[in-house]
């Protein structure tokens, strides 16, 4: 095999540790079109679907029958179905379309049809119809919240930040199952301490799930999954008609439910029927649809990786968010898994969910570090807040996330770990220690944290449910011990299974208690100047994140730390002296300035100069320019004064040159553009060499080193220090003679 | 249609399953001990609004789950837990299947979820 470092090279790469396979329709390894996927058609007789997808009514699956009965509208779907696939296509991307058309029609199309309608799109369209057609007007966003040691403290302190950043929903999960109804108090307790407010959920085997509902501990569910095809449904123990009945059960206790489905479950469940991942999860989606949940969590969830081995992979995802959208479902988009070793696919993958925005951009962002999911992973996790933020912040993109300073952080999370351990105490659960307290403030991930009597809190939940602890007795608790806020807010929370508003379609509750949802927030996006704007107080918010520096501040030297080491003292004339090497600064140096942009102070490297021109014997004048901040301009202004007719041109971010009387402004003899990479030594060496030009003697240039960071680096410094010397320009001053001590 | 949010536009249309309105669900009452978990719940009548809501949105499926969900309100979770059991796979014949409907619809009035029951036995 040939030989290439290069490639070498590239094999390493985080890209290369990710799966890529060929296509394998025969086995359900394909995104669209398989040659097994039905043609789009439909019968309708007498209101009643008779044949759908190339199938008659007595051939119809369990899929089939339900979403033939359930998800499709008879009264549209043959004048639907007329239509071209690619009509269909335009009316979804067009914006003079209406939403409420482009979903009228959608109802009564066909699985098949619905792929082949989608398939006409790439991805920019899919985005633009994700815009348009995602349920709620404004985006939100989903966290994750666990922990390895299952750590109440550590658990209440993360949701509780999680919430200060903007996550409208919370999802919770357990190593140890019985560990359930804690772990839900810990984060119903955090969901509601900072300013925000959060429904909460723990994912647990489905009747632990309904029970802890039903106690008031969680506020929603999301784990009703859902299959394409007959057999992986049964393989799941469920059929469409138990998980619409399950729907209505969570809807009959005031519950909040989302369905979950994503492609490539079948595959990888070893049920495809050879059908391709799209129309598979185009038929969960109408199942869905049809068993009356308001939304869905898709985006292949926990298969990520399996539709991303494939080619068009992720475009086939952003496909199943905009069908789940087009079949008016809230849309919690996934990128909840891990998807990528690569941080460029990964975050180029978020994008298609991010820029269009969904109901719920992520379905479970990892708000604490990656060690610590028990989903499995978080495609986004802790440590990558920032790259969140700044996103946001770059594209004026509402992520459904808000920038928290350090400082803000620790109060909620303290107060919230301060909550749970008040509660435990109240309850008589096992206590939470003070030190247990401050760690979970401080802590990065639950290795920071003490270890826990597991005994004694299990022991705790098998009492605390055999005592029927609900969200009552937490409340009370926490009014008791000085948390009536939370108290207050919890309330709020459990007062919404009263009144069913978060039963609608895309609901999240503000923290007054109200709800936003597509009911009272519909996506009225019909092109430019319509649909989600940042408000001004988001726009803001998300562009103030705490690392960013306050431009007027930079550079500003305190004048009263030194005193003054410059001295102006006449009008400089030209020299005679064929030994004076001339130092023009510029406008700024040692005065409105003290040191260049790496840092270094001016009076160091005004030395650094001079020491260097002495050495070779030569004698340093030192002026200051006024008429210029040009760094090119200052030097060749210096040359004129300079008895040698050599001069050191320098700018006071450090920038400098070395120029002489017969040169063009902008032509040098060493011009050295990069200040970072200057450090006093190079200075001196600079110092040598214009003594040496001037003396006639061969030169060897100034070493320099090429740094392409540099500029990444320093450039708003530059600008800034650059823009201070500019300041200081006096177009009629004359250059000064300088004296300095 | 009823004004939505409920709680914020017809407050005085929504209560407890014991009849508590929703303007005494207060830290208060909780603190003086005057509400249970069970007084936490939804009323058939506000799935009943919530169902108008819907169906007035353009969510005709919705409103099905939502009147299904106002069938069920007193239902008690065990008896839901056991429907919800016998439409797994493979859990009941038909003929089980269409005595659950039959019991669900003259027990609670549950026409909606006999009707889902039915369906399900094919």
């Amino acid at each position: 095999m040939e030989h290439s470092k290069r490639f070498e090279r590239r094999a390493e790469r985080a890209i290369n540790r990710d799966s890529f396979i060929r296509e394998w329709p025969e086995t359900g390894l394909v995104i669209f079109n398989s040659p097994s996927d039905p043609d789009p058609g439909i019968r309708v007789n007498g209101g009643r679907i008779t044949a759908m997808d190339g199938r008659p009514e007595a051939e119809f699956d369990m899929l089939d029958r339900f979403i033939a009965r359930r998800a499709i509208d008879p009264a549209v779907a043959e004048e639907a179905m007329r239509l071209d696939s690619l009509a269909i296509a335009r009316m979804l991307v067009d914006f003079h379309v209406p939403r409420a058309e482009a979903i009228r029609v959608v109802s009564g199309l066909t699985p098949a049809k619905i792929v082949q309608v989608v398939d006409k799109l790439n991805v920019v369209e899919m985005m633009m119809a994700l815009q348009k057609m995602r349920a709620r007007r404004t985006p939100s966003n989903q966290a994750h919240v666990t922990n390895k040691k299952e750590n109440p403290a550590l658990l209440a302190a993360d949701a509780a930040e999680a919430v200060e950043r903007g996550f409208s929903e919370l999802e919770t999960t357990v190593g140890i199952s019985r560990y359930a109804p804690l772990n839900a108090l810990a984060i119903l307790i955090g969901s509601q301490t900072g300013r925000g407010s959060a429904l909460t959920q723990c994912a647990v085997e489905e009747s632990l799930g309904l029970r802890l509902a039903f106690l008031g501990l969680t506020t929603y569910a999301e784990t009703l999954s859902v299959y394409g095809t007959e057999q992986a449904f049964r393989d799941g123990d469920d059929t469409p008609w138990s998980k619409a009945f399950l729907a209505s059960a969570y809807a009959s206790r005031g519950i909040k439910v989302r369905f979950t489905s994503g492609s490539g479950s079948e595959a990888l469940m070893g049920h495809s029927e050879g059908k391709s991942m799209l129309y598979l999860e185009t038929r969960c989606l109408m199942a869905i649809k049809g068993a009356g949940s308001q939304g869905v969590q898709n985006g292949s969830i926990s298969c990520i990786a399996l539709p991303e081995s494939l080619p068009g992979g992720v475009r086939g995802v952003l496909a199943e968010n905009l069908i789940a959208a087009l079949l008016d479902l809230e849309l919690a988009s996934g990128n909840d898994a891990m998807a990528s070793h690569s941080d460029i696919r990964k975050a180029s993958k978020l994008m298609l969910q991010f820029l269009p925005g969904t109901d719920f951009i992520f379905s479970g962002y990892s708000s604490m570090p990656r060690e610590d999911n028990l989903f499995g992973g978080g495609n986004f996790d802790a440590e990558d807040l920032d790259d969140y933020n700044v996103l946001q912040r770059d594209m004026l993109v509402d992520g459904g996330v808000r920038p928290v300073s350090a400082p803000e952080a620790a109060a909620v999370r303290r107060r919230a770990a301060h909550a749970v351990q008040a509660v435990f105490d109240e309850l008589g659960l096992p206590p939470i220690s003070d030190a247990e307290v401050e760690a979970a403030v401080a802590a990065r991930a639950s290795g920071d944290m003490p270890d826990r009597d597991m005994v004694a809190d299990l022991a705790a939940v098998e009492e605390f449910l055999r005592l029927g602890r609900n969200g009552l007795d937490v409340i009370r608790a926490l009014a008791r011990r000085g948390f009536a806020d939370i108290a207050e807010k919890i309330l709020a929370v459990q007062r919404l299974r009263i009144s069913g508003d978060y039963l609608q379609t895309s609901a999240v509750a503000l923290p007054n208690g109200q709800v936003r949802s597509a009911v009272n927030d519909p996506n009225d996006y019909a092109g430019p100047g319509t649909g989600y704007h940042l408000s001004p107080e988001r726009l803001a918010e998300i562009s103030a994140i705490p690392q960013a520096l306050e431009p007027a501040e930079i550079g500003i030297v305190d004048g009263s730390a030194s005193r003054p080491w410059l001295r102006e003292c006449h009008d400089a004339c030209p020299g005679t002296d064929s030994s004076e090497i001339v130092i023009a600064l510029g406008p700024a140096f040692g005065s409105a300035l003290g040191a260049t942009l790496l840092g270094l102070p001016h009076r160091d490297v005004l030395a650094a100069l001079t020491g260097g021109i002495r050495a070779e014997g030569m004698r340093p004048r030192v002026v200051k320019i006024y008429a210029t901040s040009d760094c090119g301009f200052i030097g060749h202004a210096g040359a004129q004064l300079s008895g040698s007719g050599v001069s050191i041109g320098i700018q006071s971010k450090g920038t400098t040159v070395i120029h002489r009387r017969d040169l063009q402004p902008l032509d040098n003899l060493e011009l050295f553009p990069q200040a970072p990479n200057l450090t006093l030594e190079s200075y001196r060496v600079i110092g040598r060499n214009a003594a040496k030009y001037a003396k006639g003697e061969p030169v060897l240039p100034v070493p320099t080193q090429i740094d392409n960071m540099a500029r990444l680096k320093y450039i708003v410094k530059t600008t800034i220090l650059h823009l201070r010397e500019t300041e200081q320009v006096r177009k009629d001053k004359p250059a000064q003679e300088v004296q300095f001590a | 249609m009823p004004e939505y949010p409920l709680s914020q536009h017809a407050p005085d249309r929504l209560k407890t399953p014991s009849g508590i309105p929703f303007s005494e669900i207060t830290l208060e009452a909780v603190m003086a001990g005057r509400l249970s978990m069970e007084d936490l719940r939804v009323t058939a009548e506000a799935l009943e609004l919530q169902a108008q809501v819907a169906s007035e949105a353009g969510r005709p499926q919705l409103a099905e789950n939502l009147r299904r969900a106002a069938e069920l309100v007193d239902v008690p979770s065990e008896r839901i837990l056991e429907v919800y059991d016998a439409l797994r796979p493979g859990r009941a014949t038909p003929e089980k299947l269409a005595r659950l409907a039959e019991a669900m619809e003259r027990e609670y009035g549950a026409v909606r979820c006999a009707a889902l029951i039915r369906e399900a036995a094919g």
